[in-house]
């Protein structure tokens, strides 16, 4: 009996101050969809647990930014673009580098290996993007990250665990290397490119810092930045970029259905929600992806 | 496999191994911007050669970067400080009894990780900002405080506020790894233990926390290996006039030189000493590892 009172008592406060960090992980999600989507005067009033006077506003008062659809296109192009590039990139190397015959194989794969314990520092790469006018390209997000080392990791150990009789029946068959690699390799490895497509998406949605160092044109501008310049701005600068020009701008502005804080919501949402709704279904490939990097590394 | 065929393999690895050599090796001849006193649109054979002067005057003092070494060096420490923290938690979770509940908690936890610094930034701007911060209103309105309180622009709560943050964003992923640990210990290792009569804690202590010890070692030498890492994106988005003096760090001193001030000789030189302190902590990491556990990490 009283080992069971123990028991019961270290469950609650081990379960309970768990549970305390879940909700302070969760609730901050919770806090700013609820106020995007409450009256501002609600909001300021304190919108704690559910939406008050639900309003469409603020997104309403978002769509009249005049960049927002062109950095919410960008965001999600080079997401896209991004994801194919370096998915096919590091399978590619990582099942080429898998193949013995391959001369310099072993050269090959220690230089790719070999980057991911040095880095060259801003100013050489900032020089160097300038040089390859990379600076104001949409290349910029997808070249450099294309080849990944430790992504060519996870596909070469996924592949050296694929029996080699499949490669070697279908070399058999007169298969060449493209070929198997399409045919065969590819659609086996899905759960190591599940992996680090899921990767490479959410990094490529949270990217900031290449959009910051090297764009100054700013219809190559992102989400994430325009999110950044937003928070940073000033009040008055808030107010005026978003009522620009429109009239529905300058009326929702001038009605008060509207205020900086409330954009601000509005802004994060989006920038989050993607991450969000894909998340849950995305979890197993990131802890997969986790376990397998932690057993190579 | 004849010849011909090796090469083609080699031909179709090729464009590959170009993209690698410019990204990453290409770079390294930047280097040489340490070495010349930089005059923007003369071609690097003409400028002006200083040796090591730029390297000199990161030692002599007199300049921002000791201050910026110490920025470094506190939050790299207290960030080892608390790396314990992803393991207790781990710990702690898999002593959670419903198989629900703790699947639940860490997934919700792990979200954290997922979003940018920027969103990170916009999260606890949203609630400690001193305007219409939620937390400062929620304490003025209970009486607990007067005026607000401007942590986002205190100094001296800088350095606690950052690691909190960070704290909040990296202990629920980091838990994953502690996590699948744990589920690969034997069990019979703990039903042997119960019949001795060994407690929830002595279970935890001697069986758990061992097993745990060498993927917290080779994660805490690597951490050593990056001290002089922080990231560029947490500090130079909760940067303002008011905490600068306590969060410039040498990831945005490198910048903030660099590209704001175009210092371009003396920003190269530090990275250039940043690179270098890295590698050969990560070597000396290495070799203790080698030593101790007579396993490399690398």
């Amino acid at each position: 009996m009283n080992k069971s009172w123990r028991e019961y008592l270290f469950q609650f406060a081990n379960s309970g101050t768990l549970l305390i960090f879940a909700f302070l992980c969760v609730y901050p999600f919770y806090f700013i969809i609820i106020n995007s989507l409450s009256h501002p005067t609600e909001s300021a009033k304190g919108v704690y647990f559910f939406p008050r006077e639900i309003t469409l506003s603020s997104y309403e008062q978002l769509m009249q930014i005049p960049t927002i659809f062109q950095s919410i296109f960008i965001s999600v192009a080079r997401t896209v673009v991004g994801t194919i590039v370096t998915v096919f990139c590091s399978a590619f190397v990582g099942y080429m580098v898998t193949k013995k015959e391959l001369p310099f194989r072993s050269f090959i794969y220690r230089l790719i290996i070999i980057t991911m314990f040095f880095s060259s520092g801003l100013i050489p790469w900032y020089m160097l993007m300038k040089t390859l006018y990379l600076k104001n390209n949409f290349l910029l997000y997808v070249l450099p990250g294309a080849v990944s080392a430790f992504f060519i990791i996870l596909v070469k150990t996924y592949i050296e665990s694929l029996p080699s009789t499949l490669e070697e029946s279908a070399q058999i068959d007169g298969a060449g290397i493209l070929t198997i690699f399409f045919k065969i390799i590819l659609p086996l490895s899905l759960p190591i490119i599940a992996c680090i497509a899921v990767f490479t998406a959410v990094g490529q949605w949270n990217s900031w810092a290449d959009n910051f160092y090297l764009v100054t044109d700013s219809s190559l501008n992102t989400l994430q930045y325009l999110l950044y310049t937003n928070l940073k701005s000033n009040m008055a600068d808030i107010m005026r970029t978003s009522a620009s020009g429109t009239m529905l701008g300058a009326d929702l502005a001038s009605t008060g259905r509207v205020t900086p804080m409330s954009i601000r919501y509005a802004i994060t949402v989006i920038t989050v929600i993607p991450v969000m709704l894909i998340y849950p279904f995305m979890q197993k490939y990131f802890v997969k992806g986790i376990m397998l990097g932690a057993i190579k590394g | 496999m004849n010849k011909t065929q090796r090469a083609g393999m080699l031909l179709l690895i090729l464009p590959f191994v170009a993209l690698v050599f410019v990204f990453n090796y290409l770079p390294l001849f930047g280097w040489s911007y340490a070495f010349v006193d930089y005059s923007p649109g003369v071609p690097l054979m003409e400028q002006h050669f200083v040796g090591f002067k730029y390297f000199r005057i990161i030692f002599e003092g007199g300049n921002d970067f000791a201050i910026v070494m110490r920025n470094t060096l506190v939050m790299s420490l207290l960030g080892l400080l608390t790396s314990p923290l992803p393991m207790i938690f781990a710990i702690a979770l898999a002593e959670v009894r419903g198989k629900w509940l703790s699947k639940w908690i860490q997934t919700v936890t792990a979200i954290p990780h997922f979003i940018s610094w920027v969103l990170v930034y916009a999260i606890f701007f949203t609630f400690f900002s001193l305007e219409d911060g939620v937390v400062n209103k929620l304490l003025m309105d209970m009486g607990l405080i007067e005026t607000g309180t401007n942590i986002l622009g205190s100094d001296g709560y800088a350095w606690f506020f950052q690691l909190m943050v960070a704290t909040w964003k990296g202990t629920g992923w980091g838990a994953i790894i502690y996590l699948a640990a744990i589920a690969g210990i034997d069990q019979e290792l703990y039903q042997a233990a119960d019949i001795d009569g060994a407690g929830r804690f002595q279970k935890i202590w001697y069986i758990t926390v061992p097993s745990l010890m060498p993927t917290y070692f080779v994660l805490l030498l690597l951490a050593i290996s990056g001290i002089l890492s922080n990231g560029f994106e947490q500090y130079y988005v909760f940067q303002n006039p008011l905490n600068i003096d306590k969060l410039e760090v040498l990831d945005t001193y490198i910048y903030t030189l660099g590209i704001a001030r175009a210092e371009y000789a003396f920003s190269t030189a530090i990275g250039v000493f940043k690179s270098i302190v890295s590698i050969v902590l990560l070597l000396s990491a290495n070799w203790l590892s080698k030593a101790i556990r007579k396993q490399s990490i690398i």
